[in-house]
């Protein structure tokens, strides 16, 4: 153990205990131990004036001669004559002189250092005559676990120790409880899959029945038509929605349907009044990429109304959804819809507030309002804003809403069946719950792993992380 | 949603009062609207072009507001205030009124050229209306946001407005070849024939975009007056010669389109919001409109509908419980004038031609809502009991994911669209081999196709990630799409498990591993007998030679694994050797 720690362990069962002392004392330089023995510069170069003065460029030869030159002018010691005949000569000012420099350094050397004002100090210092030195010292003593028998502290506990009881009277090396342990090897699920697992639950806990959604490929008339929105809706557009080349068209439809659904947009029925234009089966018949799951819920509802009698259902869907929209930092062209459906006779607008209310306390977020909004398939329509506690300020959550009759009567519903139906992006809340403020760090291939490595589990209600610098909006 | 965007103190001075901005935020979310940005000219180009370009523009506070895409009523300053007016009972909802003029009728003649074209055109006539530079402004922006909305940017109707005081009836709508029209077009100094024209607004930030609609027909659409006056050509410029300003008296307007509803609403539009500026207020005049076949129509129709509705069908919907005089009540508060008649249950509305959205029951039911304030309906749960089911292929998805994550992979979520170099030439494929869905109008090539395996996205997901420790070990379960003419659309998902690993050592075994854990987790039994697996050496242009076999399983095949090509490797710029697995679990439920 005789290697001594420069700074001892102090954490370890002490054999010895070492206690740092320092003190501090000034030392002569080279430079100043020369000039305590021999004289300042200055003194030098006027001690080598004789009387008749000396030539300037031969005293400035001298070893000191060009800091003692100048030292000795400001002292006031000597003078130049520029006036001589064989180039300026210097004189002697005064007879005798004091080499203060030289006492001055002398005392140091002597231990008296205490004797100088911190001023002459610092201007022996400046001239790097004198030096101040730290000196460290160790004051060593006997520790608690003091031996002068030399015993290796085990690091584990073996078992072979266990099976000879060794480990009674082997002394253990402490842990260091505040390292890192060591990751488990292992594999790890999506973020935003997580809280896709979580939503599922949720729905399933409120007893909503999963619709099938595994059709990325849809028709303009499921996509469009089916839900009353009419054919030139800017949604139809080719800016907003991905339609197909191959297959451009939908092979079958089912064409009584899609005579009442023609019906209804040009000419109205079932109350309606329709909107007056000339609907075309060709615009319906052409493929697209869903731009949302609430065609999935349409062909739903459609096999449902064929039922008879009729019996009310709750159904959900999370699946991806395709926009040819203008891409940022919260725009993909692709995204999750979650979307909630029930259907029953007699269900209010204020039933779709209720339901929404539970679906989102079990999100954690309690603080709701809901604000007249416009979707052309359903009507009454609303969007539900909830106060974000960090943001300050009430942020758009989801949009809901009564399915319009003109969607659900050419379905074959019964006429006193509403239909109520809310969704809300699955993206969305994830960046808002976990302040992710570009949507590029959360899906597709370009995500950090890291990312997926570290991520939490989801638990929607538990309280949310501090909020995003950004706004996530 | 269409964004109106109104001075602030213009506004509050029809409403008659200020708010403050909070205020005004709480009417607007009440009202169904939405005060998106409090801004001012100057703020807007400083953002825009910077702060230089801005130093002389106006600081005038301007509130932009969102209002729902089928309320073409609250397009302008004058629709918004008297709809928020209407809503506070500040003022009754005027009614409007078509009337015939003291003289001759103004005439618009339709030749059957415009047929093939732009076959329809409405007309009227706003008579001394008094324009301010604001009233102007605004009647302007309202053509726009018009233009730009219910008309489809200008496709299914184009709206053009003339100083009747500089033009003589009747008029002509016809369609002739571009080369024969030729006129002095808005802000221009001299005649052009339409082709120079068309040449000329292809570099027009604003006219480029409706040039198309009409570009490669025969004929253009066209209004004369009696004189040979071009009033305009429609959807792309109107003359300068029955240009309207500020002093304007007497405007002739005129909609033509593709859409004769359309264009019907769009004509009541404009002209129920700026006859409030005419001296007989809230008066239109008639034009008359002759179509091809000799029928005459008079427009703007101003239609008043009356429809009945049920009380308790409102409070039924709704979920509230208030008399039928009280429901009367807050539907005109929404601009639907209604009364209480025949049984005391009924309630009679009518249909103002302002509110052509209101084409159902649940419409109006709607209205009732809102008056009413969506946030004091009472919230219930609906009574709806049900058993919840999984759908069977996500309820598989859902428990392969934790043991899979289990099983030491890491889960990806990659795009279900790219590129077809991703699904085909970066795998040693040809396109027409993978029966990829192609996409008719991607912005850019990652969205080409629907991809039709799951490994690319992997393989991409390894290479943003290739400063990660190795061995990368990743998996997804997700859908393809691949083209079937068995269904309806042509196309069908399939449910996929990739798996790929990536290190010094490609890692075979591992990946064989795997499958065999996923096969017990499936319990399939090893073997080829008794509905088990087994997988049969294969070959693809993806994998090594020889370092590739087919996965058998329940007697069909459902995929491959195997050892990458050197090829694939580096086409998705990845350096190491690595294994991959890609099954469909169809089968398997």
């Amino acid at each position: 153990w005789w290697h001594v720690p420069v700074v001892p362990a102090t954490q370890e069962a002490e054999v010895i205990e070492a206690e740092l002392r320092s003190t501090k004392r000034w030392e002569l330089t080279a430079e100043g131990e020369e000039i305590a023995r021999e004289g300042s510069h200055e003194a030098r170069v006027f001690r080598s004036i004789p009387p008749e003065g000396l030539a300037q460029s031969e005293l400035m030869r001298l070893p000191s001669g060009k800091v003692g030159f100048s030292k000795a002018m400001s002292n006031k010691w000597i003078r130049v004559d520029k006036s001589a005949a064989d180039g300026p000569r210097v004189f002697r000012v005064v007879d005798s002189m004091e080499d203060e420099v030289q006492r001055r350094l002398q005392l140091v050397q002597g231990g008296q250092a205490e004797k100088l004002g911190e001023k002459e100090r610092s201007e022996l210092r400046k001239r790097k005559l004198l030096a101040e030195v730290t000196l460290k010292t160790y004051w060593v003593s006997k520790g608690s676990a003091f031996s002068t028998s030399i015993s290796k502290q085990e690091t584990e506990l073996s078992p072979e120790m266990i099976s000879s009881g060794s480990w009674r009277d082997r002394p253990f090396k402490p842990y260091n409880f505040l390292a890192h342990g060591v990751l488990p090897d292992s594999g790890h699920l999506h973020p935003l899959l997580k809280v896709r697992s979580q939503f599922r639950q949720i729905f399933l806990e409120m007893g909503f029945t999963e619709m099938p959604t595994d059709n990325f490929i849809e028709s303009s008339f499921w996509n469009f038509d089916a839900l009353f929105q009419p054919q030139q809706h800017p949604a139809r557009d080719q800016h907003d929605t991905f339609f197909l080349r191959d297959p451009a068209e939908a092979l079958q439809l089912p064409m009584d349907y899609v005579q009442r659904v023609k019906r209804t947009h040009s000419q109205g029925g079932y109350g309606s009044q329709g909107y007056k234009y000339t609907w075309k089966l060709d615009e319906a018949r052409k493929n697209l990429l869903r731009t949302h799951t609430t065609s999935a819920s349409a062909r739903a509802l459609y096999r449902l109304a064929q039922k008879k009698p009729f019996t009310p259902v709750k159904y959900f869907s999370i699946d991806r959804v395709f926009r040819n929209e203008t891409l940022d930092a919260t725009h993909l062209a692709e995204f999750h819809q979650i979307e909630g459906v029930v259907a029953d006779h007699g269900l209010t607008l204020g039933h779709l507030m209720g339901i929404l209310r539970e679906f989102f306390t079990k999100l954690g977020i309690t603080q709701l309002r809901f604000k007249p909004a416009y979707n052309p398939y359903t009507e009454p329509s609303m969007e539900v804003f909830s106060y974000h506690q960090g943001l300050k300020k009430w942020v758009e959550v989801g949009n809901s809403g009564v399915f319009r009759p003109e969607m659900l009567l050419p379905m074959g519903l019964p006429e006193n069946v509403s239909v109520i139906a809310w969704g809300l992006s699955l993206e969305r809340p994830t960046m808002i719950k976990y302040g992710i403020n570009n949507i590029r760090d959360l899906v597709g291939h370009k995500v950090n792993l890291q990312m997926v490595y570290d991520s939490p589990l989801c638990r929607l209600d538990a309280e949310p992380r501090p909020p995003p610098t950004q706004e996530a909006a | 949603m269409p964004t109106v965007s109104v001075k602030r103190d213009l506004l509050f001075q029809a409403l008659g009062r200020t708010y403050t901005d909070e205020e005004f935020d709480e009417l607007c979310f009440e009202f169904g609207l939405e005060l998106d940005e409090i801004t001012s000219e100057k703020e807007i180009i400083s953002k825009e072009q910077g702060n230089v370009k801005a130093a002389g523009a106006s600081d005038v506070v301007l509130y932009k507001i969102d209002v729902p895409a089928n309320r073409y009523d609250l397009l302008c300053l004058e629709g918004l205030v008297r709809g928020l007016q209407v809503f506070k009972e500040r003022i009754k909802a005027p009614v409007y009124k078509r009337v015939m003029p003291d003289g001759k009728i103004q005439k618009l003649i339709i030749t059957e050229e415009t047929a093939k074209i732009r076959p329809f055109a409405v007309a009227a006539v706003l008579r001394n209306i008094k324009f301010t530079k604001d009233r102007y402004d605004s009647f302007i922006e309202l053509q726009e946001r018009l233009h730009q909305n219910i008309c489809r940017k200008r496709a299914l109707v184009a709206i053009g407005t003339h100083d009747l005081d500089t033009l003589s009836g009747p008029f002509t709508y016809t369609a002739k070849r571009p080369s024969d029209i030729k006129f002095k077009p808005l802000n221009k100094t001299k005649e052009y024939t339409a082709c120079e024209l068309m040449n000329i607004y292809k570099t027009d930030n604003h006219l480029k975009h409706y040039l198309h609609i009409i570009e490669n027909k025969p004929l253009y659409p066209v209004i004369y007056d009696s004189n040979g006056v071009v009033l305009s050509m429609p959807p792309i410029i109107n003359g300068d010669h029955s240009r309207i300003t500020v002093n304007t008296r007497n405007i002739f307007i005129e909609c033509t389109g593709t859409d004769f509803t359309k264009a019907k609403i769009v004509l009541d539009i404009i002209v129920t919001m700026f006859s409030e500026y005419c001296e007989n207020q809230f008066t239109v005049e008639a034009a008359e409109v002759v179509f091809p076949n000799g029928k005459s129509y008079t427009f703007p129709e101003l239609a008043y509908r009356k429809e009945m509705v049920r009380a308790d069908l409102i409070n039924k919907k709704v979920g509230i419980r208030e008399t039928p005089e009280n429901l009367a009540k807050l539907l005109t508060r929404m601009y639907l004038k209604s009364e209480v008649i025949g049984d005391g249950n009924q309630i009679e509305i009518e249909i103002p031609p302002t509110r052509a959205d209101i084409i159902h029951a649940c419409d109006i039911v709607e209205d009732a809502a809102i008056a009413y304030g969506y946030n004091n309906i009472q919230m219930t749960l609906p009574k709806t009991y049900t058993i919840a089911n999984q759908f069977p292929l996500n309820k598989l998805t859902e428990l392969l994911r934790y043991d899979m994550a289990a099983a030491g992979f890491t889960e990806a979520l990659t795009f279900a669209l790219c590129s077809q170099e991703d699904i085909a030439d970066k795998l040693g494929l040809d396109i027409s081999a993978t029966k990829a869905v192609h996409i008719s109008n991607p912005k850019t090539a990652e969205f080409q196709v629907a991809r039709t395996t799951l490994l690319p996205g992997l393989l991409k997901t390894i290479a943003a990630n290739r400063k990660m420790p190795l061995p990368l070990k990743l998996f997804e379960i997700s859908d393809i799409v691949i083209k079937d003419s068995n269904t309806d659309v042509g196309a069908k998902n399939y449910r996929h498990l990739c798996a790929v690993y990536y290190n010094k050592n490609p890692g075979f075994e591992i990946i064989h591993g795997l499958l065999d854990r996923i096969m017990q987790l499936l319990d399939v039994p090893p073997g080829e007998d008794k509905g088990g697996y087994v997988i049969k050496a294969s070959e693809g242009p993806a994998f090594f030679p020889g370092r590739c076999a087919e996965i058998f399983a329940r007697g069909q095949s459902v995929g491959k694994l195997g050892v990458l090509h050197p090829d694939v490797i580096t086409k998705f710029e990845l350096t190491m050797p690595c294994s991959s697995l890609e099954i469909n679990i169809g089968p398997f439920l």
